[in-house]
């Protein structure tokens, strides 16, 4: 009987430094899956984030960059246009992309770069210790938001897969989530999906993915999925925002 | 070759096709737009990658990813956007990537104006962005210069595996000479494969490179920083560039001047030779390293009763000056930076005073 489960080709036997209850892990299986599954692990490019996966260099095996905070897609905008021929990813937090990295993400989905970006939105800032973000909910707890974000000060969450889903320009942006098997399935096919348009040179392609902060939501695991079920996803719908003609 | 004339932007970006760079990301400012309207025509023609990125900061780091992937890649900008590129700069040296980036120095601080300046010297020299860190600075006096340096840029910056920086003002980048494109500052580019996020399909070893400045270990972090420095210290052994003018005569002055501003000091000191005042200069042509010895020689000289360092800012290479003479003799500045050049019969003024 052969194997009938492995670890992926493109993930490294390193322990990971996620919290207990971290999506992350999930989504780092995902993506190392579907480069497994394309066969591209040998011209992958990853650019690591600033934020709790500034590590990922260490986690996935293949090449990679570490950019500055929220300047992924520009430094994956300069690897992709000199190096048609590499497969070049972003994997970023919503603290990096929706926050310090607004612009970069915008210009580089509007010029239709040719790049995969993954993104994490967990409500809050994960490495810096629980700070709010664009993405944390109305009333949520933060260190930056004590009482809970005061939309009437903070503005209302930004939803960026609505948001990218807008531009003219063609692409493929999607929210899937992490909370249940059946959304992990739907995951890995969305991710998949979108190095395949990359592949094809088509489009650029975009994964939000709601993911969990136990530790900085001050919850268990099992809360903090519930919790992310019952308010992130009303809010963050899922489904395709946009997907190539 | 023969020689051509043009405007100092555009001999830049034809510089860099000629030295064997094909990509070019930027954003519009002026005073060195031609040089982005140049590429834009010229790259597709060559096969190579222009882009107009959406600010100077996402520049800086469309520079990065293309180094870091091991290509050849140049940006020009002036003063305001070099400062929004700094925190790039610091990245992609404390990273080891080779990347040329040009500043046709307009006047500031803020918003400044749009004429020439050399008030970016600290920012070039000592930093700019933030850590411990060198560019290779070069600082051509003219189009010809500008070329040459150009072209020799991409082979320092592969050889150090740091950014290099061309700081040219306005006054280069606007007006035209005629230029000559020497074959022989044609190299190839280096063998990468040993760091570059080329693909591991790419390389013998299949061993994969990361292009990452984190070193959360300070150990690791000391140890990075120690062979910056050793390049730093390699550069200021092998790379020093300067020139002498007027030197083998018995000189009361000694002016340190640089760019465009060297050209109106030279001026000066073939009208005061007529008057029978010996005046040299000592024109450094890389800041970075700067000709420290060769300031503290000809400072030295026994006819030599003072030094001046004549800028175009309001005092930043004097520092350097004063620091490389020693105290052995004043050193005395002057400068403007509005963006109108002292004349030549503004710096006679100048040094007569000084005798």
């Amino acid at each position: 009987m052969g194997k009938a489960f492995s670890k992926p080709k493109a993930l490294s036997d390193t322990h990971t430094h996620y919290c207990p209850g971290c999506t992350h892990g999930i989504v780092h299986r995902l993506v190392a899956e579907a480069i497994d599954d394309l066969g591209i692990q040998e011209k992958t490019v990853g650019i690591a984030p600033v934020g709790c996966a500034v590590l990922a260099y260490n986690y996935f095996n293949c090449d990679f960059q570490e950019a500055a905070h929220g300047r992924a897609p520009a430094m994956a905008t300069g690897i992709k246009r000199v190096r048609p021929d590499l497969m070049v990813f972003t994997y970023q937090g919503d603290g990096d992309l929706a926050s310090i990295g607004m612009g970069e993400i915008i210009h580089a989905a509007n010029r239709g770069e040719k790049f995969t970006t993954i993104f994490i939105n967990n409500a809050i800032y994960g490495m810096t210790g629980g700070q709010m973000a664009p993405t944390t909910m109305p009333g949520q707890r933060a260190t930056t938001a004590p009482l809970g974000r005061d939309t009437a000060q903070t503005g209302m969450p930004i939803r960026m897969a609505n948001l990218l889903g807008e531009l003219v320009t063609p692409g493929y942006v999607t929210r899937q989530a992490v909370l249940k098997p059946q959304q992990v399935n739907k995951a890995k096919k969305a991710i998949k999906q979108a190095f395949q348009y990359q592949m094809e040179n088509r489009c650029f392609s975009f994964v939000e993915v709601v993911s969990t902060c136990p530790t900085n939501w001050g919850m268990t695991p099992v809360d903090a999925l519930k919790w992310a079920e019952d308010t992130l996803l009303p809010y963050y719908e899922l489904g395709d925002y946009k997907v190539p003609e | 070759m023969a020689k051509v004339l043009m405007k100092g932007n555009e001999a830049i970006g034809e510089a860099a096709i000629r030295a064997g760079c094909k990509n070019y990301f930027a954003y519009p400012i002026t005073p060195q737009s031609e040089v982005a309207e140049y590429l834009a025509k010229r790259l597709p023609e060559e096969g190579g990658v222009f882009l107009q990125g959406e600010s100077e900061v996402a520049v800086g780091y469309m520079i990065f990813g293309a180094a870091g992937a091991g290509e050849r890649v140049m940006t020009t900008s002036s003063s305001p956007g070099i400062s929004l590129m700094s925190e790039a700069l610091s990245y992609i040296a404390a990273a080891q990537c080779p990347a040329v980036f040009v500043n046709i120095m307009r006047g500031g601080p803020g918003l400044g104006g749009i004429l020439p300046s050399q008030g970016d010297y600290f920012q070039a020299t000592k930093g700019g962005g933030h850590g411990d860190y060198h560019l290779l600075v070069l600082a051509p006096d003219g189009v010809q210069e500008a070329v040459e340096m150009t072209m020799q840029a991409f082979t320092l910056a592969e050889k150090y595996r740091n950014p290099v920086m061309i700081m040219g003002d306005g006054l280069i980048g606007q007006m035209m000479e005629p230029v000559e494109f020497p074959d022989d500052l044609k190299t190839e580019p280096t063998n990468k494969d040993d760091w570059a996020t080329n693909g591991m399909a790419h390389r013998k070893s299949k061993k994969r490179n990361l292009v990452k400045s984190l070193f959360l270990d300070p150990t690791a972090l000391n140890e990075n920083n120690l062979v910056l420095k050793a390049k730093y210290a390699q550069m200021k052994k092998e790379e020093v560039q300067y020139e002498l003018v007027n030197a083998d005569t018995d000189y009361q002055v000694l002016i340190t001047s640089y760019g465009t501003m060297s050209r109106v000091c030279r001026t000066a000191i073939d009208m005061l030779k007529e008057e029978g005042i010996e005046v040299a200069m000592l024109r450094p042509k890389t800041l970075f390293p700067f000709p420290e010895k060769a300031v503290f020689d000809a400072s030295g000289k026994e006819s030599c009763k003072a030094v001046i360092s004549i800028e175009m800012s309001m005092g930043q290479m004097v520092e350097d000056v004063e620091r490389c003479v020693k105290g052995r003799k004043p050193v005395e500045f002057y400068g403007e930076c509005g963006g109108d050049i002292p004349s030549p019969e503004k710096i006679i003024e100048i040094i007569k005073a000084l005798l």
